[in-house]
């Protein structure tokens, strides 16, 4: 039993209780956000050593045994998405200062932020269903804050349905939690997962696993849930809009990976089927939208939805390679989208506009931004050796040799989509006859830039050097697709 | 006694679902407010309203006498968060009513620049 695993969880918590002393010192918000940010980040990539190193870490608070107490569980999949986030966090921090504006600065950003942290590091640690719930709404909180955090009209509008839709989506949370509890009894997903299989009526818990989609559909915005996310992520700063990109739809796709591979097997063929098809209809509906509008925000907005659809079918065939493509893919879709936003921030800026029609010319005055923003459209698009490659070969692969290759031919499809979507921007913004810019200062254009480039070299490393990261996906995979490892690690405490 | 809570517990989603069906502002919150409350009674009733002594270790009770314990834990913290949200959502909305001059969701459709 070893604490490390709360670490990502408290150090946020801790820190941004610490900077609301003294919203108006701000060279000190800065600083102390900086620092925390980054010693989450050094906690959680010992967290990832040790887990490689010594097997499915597992703290039960309060020592109450396993089914008892709440257990947090962190494998290979769980810590490698908490080193990700931590990651994330720190470069939108640092892509914060030149960007937020003072005014945010001094209204308790940083600690939103990192509370927003907090929340993700603990959904992804936690193993009781219920203790899902309680940290979904620690991130929760934090967004509504975020999103509406500065109160411009347009935010204010937005923030109202986003609210409500969580709203909504939480109670329906409650309600699901409660109908397992009446069938089996325990909250604990390790418990769970021992007890599920010997429930013969698997009508109810049928249900139940479709109720849970719904519930964590919302958050992750597949097909028929995701009508929200296009309108109320445009509202909020580009910092922001990154870090929720980058980050919450993740949570629900982390839920309904971690509940499908974990309990709700007991219905393959209806379940994941219904998963798969959803999934594929989430990428159409994603690819409408992402060729639809002329706006460099909601082309990426859009592309979210695409890699929510992919991931999830990968899931889906329940096969060694599609779940480590969807592993790899996951990983992969949280740094590149956070790096797509903040180039597209930085283009935005430039031109005072988001919208497409009035932008071009950039590449003579721009070069590198040029550049930066080409190789990571690649990656977006999956142009080998770059990151999104191995994540989709590896789903494509893993369709194939499922049940639904129909699924693999369509993402296959829409790869060229998402290419032309993200290539779109490059052709209007950067070639083309040169349209009048807004003055930037050079210190303010390296400041938004570094991160950036920093953020795109990480994403083409993990493409290029996928070789090496294989051994960490491969041992994550090996604990979704046999639950029994992670029973085992939960009751041994 | 779980008959009887199951029809009030679907009544009241069948009013916040009609409340929030409404286009002002206030009565959608009052509607996401029974709409909590409704999930935390299912909460609660899910979990087996029998047992008459409290959850703790007495001379002459045994565990089958014992109320659940684990709903009532869950549904308090249920409550403190929906009381924590519902109350955030009316600040937000009484700052958007000052900032957009109306609470009809008719008016608050769509974006504002239809692109």
């Amino acid at each position: 039993m070893s604490n490390l695993l709360l670490f990502p969880i408290i150090i946020p918590l801790i820190m941004a209780t610490i900077l609301m002393l003294f919203p108006n010192k701000i060279k000190m918000q800065r600083l102390v956000a900086l620092l925390s940010a980054l010693v989450t980040l050094i906690a959680s990539l010992f967290l990832l050593f040790k887990v490689y190193n010594d097997g499915i870490q597992v703290v039960t608070l309060g020592s109450w045994p396993a089914p008892f107490g709440i257990s947090m569980v962190s494998d290979l999949f769980s810590a490698l998405l908490v080193v990700t986030t931590s990651l994330i966090v720190l470069f939108v921090v640092l892509y914060s200062f030149p960007t937020i504006g003072i005014k945010r600065e001094q209204s308790f950003y940083y600690p939103a932020v990192l509370f927003l942290l907090t929340g993700v590091n603990g959904a992804f640690t936690t193993g009781d269903i219920f203790n899902l719930f309680v940290f979904v709404e620690v991130l929760l909180m934090a967004s509504y804050t975020l999103i509406v955090h500065g109160g411009e009209r347009q935010q204010l509008r937005e923030s109202i349905k986003y609210l409500l839709v969580n709203i909504i989506s939480s109670a329906l949370f409650v309600a699901a939690v409660a109908l397992l509890y009446s069938v089996t009894g325990t909250l604990n997903m390790a418990d769970l997962a021992v007890k599920i299989p010997q429930i013969e009526n698997t009508g109810i818990l049928t249900v139940i696993a479709v109720l849970f989609l719904v519930v964590f559909g919302f958050k992750a915005a597949i097909f028929p849930l995701y009508f929200w996310l296009p309108a109320s992520y445009h509202a909020p700063p580009m910092p922001i809009l990154a870090l929720f990109g980058a980050l919450l739809t993740k949570v629900g796709v982390y839920a309904i990976m971690r509940t499908y591979t974990l309990f709700f097997t007991m219905n393959v063929g209806f379940t994941h089927e219904l998963l798969a098809i959803i999934a594929i209809l989430t990428i159409l509906a994603g690819c409408v939208g992402a060729l639809a509008y002329f706006d460099v925000k909601k082309i990426i907005i859009y592309n979210i939805i695409i890699a929510v659809g992919v991931i999830l079918f990968g899931v889906s065939q329940l096969n060694e390679a599609g779940v480590q493509g969807s592993i790899l893919y996951l990983i992969h879709d949280m740094m590149i989208k956070a790096a797509l936003f903040f180039l597209v921030g930085i283009v935005a800026v430039i031109f005072g506009t988001s919208n497409l029609r009035k932008m071009g010319g950039l590449m003579k005055t721009y070069p590198v931004l040029g550049w930066t923003y080409l190789v990571a459209a690649f990656g977006l698009a999956g142009i080998p050796p770059l990151s999104g490659f191995p994540g989709k070969l590896l789903i494509v692969q893993g369709g194939f040799e499922g049940p639904q290759f129909w699924g693999s031919i369509v993402i296959l499809a829409t790869s060229l989509i998402v290419l032309l979507s993200a290539v779109r921007i490059f052709i209007y913004a950067f070639w083309g006859e040169p349209v009048e810019t807004e003055p930037l200062k050079k210190s303010a254009y390296h400041a938004m830039l570094i991160p950036s480039m920093l953020l795109v070299a990480i994403t083409v490393f993990f493409g290029v050097g996928a070789e090496l990261f294989m051994p960490l996906v491969s041992g994550a995979a090996e604990v979704l697709l046999n639950p029994s490892l992670y029973i085992e690690a939960v009751f041994k405490e | 006694m779980e008959i009887i809570m199951s029809v009030v517990i679907g009544f009241m989603f069948m009013a916040a679902v009609y409340l929030m069906l409404s286009k002002s502002l206030i009565r959608i919150i009052i509607g996401t407010g029974l709409l909590s409350h409704g999930a935390h009674l299912l909460l609660l009733t899910m979990g087996g309203l029998g047992g008459e002594a409290p959850p703790v270790v007495a001379y002459g009770v045994s565990v089958s006498d014992y109320a659940d314990p684990l709903p009532q834990a869950l549904i308090l913290t249920a409550i403190v968060i929906s009381f924590a949200v519902t109350s955030f959502f009316l600040v937000v909305a009484y700052r958007a009513y000052q900032e957009l001059g109306t609470d009809n969701m008719e008016l608050l459709k769509g974006t504002e620049d239809h692109e």
